[in-house]
Formats: C-alpha cells, structure tokens, sequence
C-alpha cells in the first residue's frame, strides 16, 4: 500500500479548521530520462478529496507539476474531536485514504 | 469464460464503470465528479488552449485575489503558491504557470463551507508569470504575480 500522508488538522477560534497535509508521492512528470536516455514514465496524484462528516469540503485535480511530496493547505468549517478524510488517486490508479482528528 | 462475465467485463472499468455506478445508484454525484480528470486542460500547450478547456475563456482580471509566493524561487521544483479569493461565491481556485510545458498545474473544487484559499508547492522549468484562475458565481477571473526562478524544477 502507498505511504501514508501527514495530516494536521487545527480548529480556529472562529469555527474554521486549519488542514495541512503532506502527501507522500513521486509526482513524476514524465519528463525525465533515466541514465538509459528511456523516459521515466508520469506518475502522479490526479485526484485528492477531502471528507468531513459525510460530505466533500475540498475536491482537487492535479497535474504534474504539483511538486514531489506534495504539500496541501486548505480551511473549511469544522469543528475539534471530528475527523476529517483525505483521499488520493494517483495516474496508475493507485489510491490512499488517511484521516485525522481535528485537533 | 462465459458470455455475461465477458459482457461484465467489456462494460469496462474507469469512468466506464463509474459511470454505471452512478446510474446504479451506488456512488452519489460528488463522487463521480472527483474521479473526473480534465485531461484537455492538463494537457493544453497555451494558455488559450488551456483556458478553452477549462470553459474560462477569456477571464477578467481581478484585484481581490491574492497570490501569495516568493518574488524569487530558489528552487523551480518546490516554489510555495497561496491563492486567495475575496470574490463572493468562489467556487473554485486553479494555478497556471505561463512558461511550463503544460501550463495547469492544480485546480480546486471549493464547496460552500470551505474557505475561497488553496496552498500548494508547484514546479515551475523557469521564471514565469503564475496565474490564479478563480471561478466565483459561474464566472471565471485571474490575478498573475510573476516569479523568478534561479534553478529550473521540471527536471531532466
């Protein structure tokens, strides 16, 4: 199974949750030639979803030219002790759920 | 293998299958919609291209989104990129860079709940202008802050 993300997840004062996360992945362009001249193929995350209580609170795409272990900071309404889900889906279709408490 | 197994298996998997899912009744729209990929946009060698196929067109500039990153990037394969949107009903964020192969990097569906701000590190091959591409109540406008970068980070 894929590396598991950091996740750190803040409640404001004002009902907002603070997400931070860091994503373990290559994020490989597909750019880039190995010692052979032969190119490395793409591979990166092409989707992340972040769930809180049953509902999405952040849906993005991404390309590959998000950089290598990606890092991802987004807030929405949240409050402390629930837990929110973030999920990736990489170009091979590989895929990672991790989730956090909001602390 | 029998004829209904082989007819299974044709109906697909991928979007395919989602897609009857969806019909299904198994997978709510949301979900269907994260797996979906705008592979024309990704792909779009100009910011035209690039713009058509995210149905921006031609987007207005705005002064109330910020973008918030280093004047100059140390390094072209992790430059830190905060967008910002004060626009009322933001319903998503994109980051382009001008000058890379494939100008999006990242776009970002914001529901309502979800603060209009995204931060992300992106690659950037060479100094570039960075465009945020909001979409705020169905109408699509940017910002660009440019950012020079000293050691391209595309790679190879």
């Amino acid at each position: 199974m894929a590396d598991p993300m950091k996740i750190r997840a803040k409640a404001e004062p004002n009902g907002v949750v603070d997400v931070k996360v860091l994503f373990n992945h290559e994020m490989e362009t597909g750019q880039r030639k190995d010692a052979g001249g032969n190119i490395i193929p793409a591979h990166f995350i092409q989707n992340v979803t972040a769930t809180y209580q049953g509902r999405t609170v952040l849906s993005a795409q991404w390309g590959p030219a998000v950089s290598k272990n990606p890092f991802l900071n987004f807030k929405f309404k949240g409050a402390k002790g629930d837990k929110v889900q973030i999920t990736w889906v990489d170009n091979k279709g590989d895929t990672r759920t991790d989730e956090a408490v909001i602390g | 293998m029998d004829m209904s197994r082989r007819k299974a298996l044709k109906t697909g998997g991928g979007v395919a299958l989602l897609g009857a899912l969806f019909a299904a009744g198994f997978l709510k729209p949301q979900d269907v919609r994260a797996a979906e990929w705008n592979k024309a946009a990704f792909g779009g060698k100009t910011m035209a291209d690039t713009l058509k196929a995210m149905g921006a067109g031609s987007p207005a500039q705005s002064t109330s989104i910020t973008i918030t990153a280093p004047d100059i990037a140390e390094n072209g394969a992790v430059v830190p990129v905060t967008v910002q949107s004060g626009l009322p009903k933001t319903e998503s964020i994109a980051i382009l860079i001008e000058k890379n192969p494939n100008m999006l990097a990242a776009n970002f569906d914001l529901p309502a709940g979800t603060d209009p701000l995204v931060g992300t590190r992106v690659k950037m091959g060479q100094t570039s202008n960075v465009y945020a591409l909001v979409k705020a109540d169905g109408k699509f406008y940017t910002a660009v802050k440019e950012i020079k970068v000293t050691l391209g980070g595309c790679g190879g």
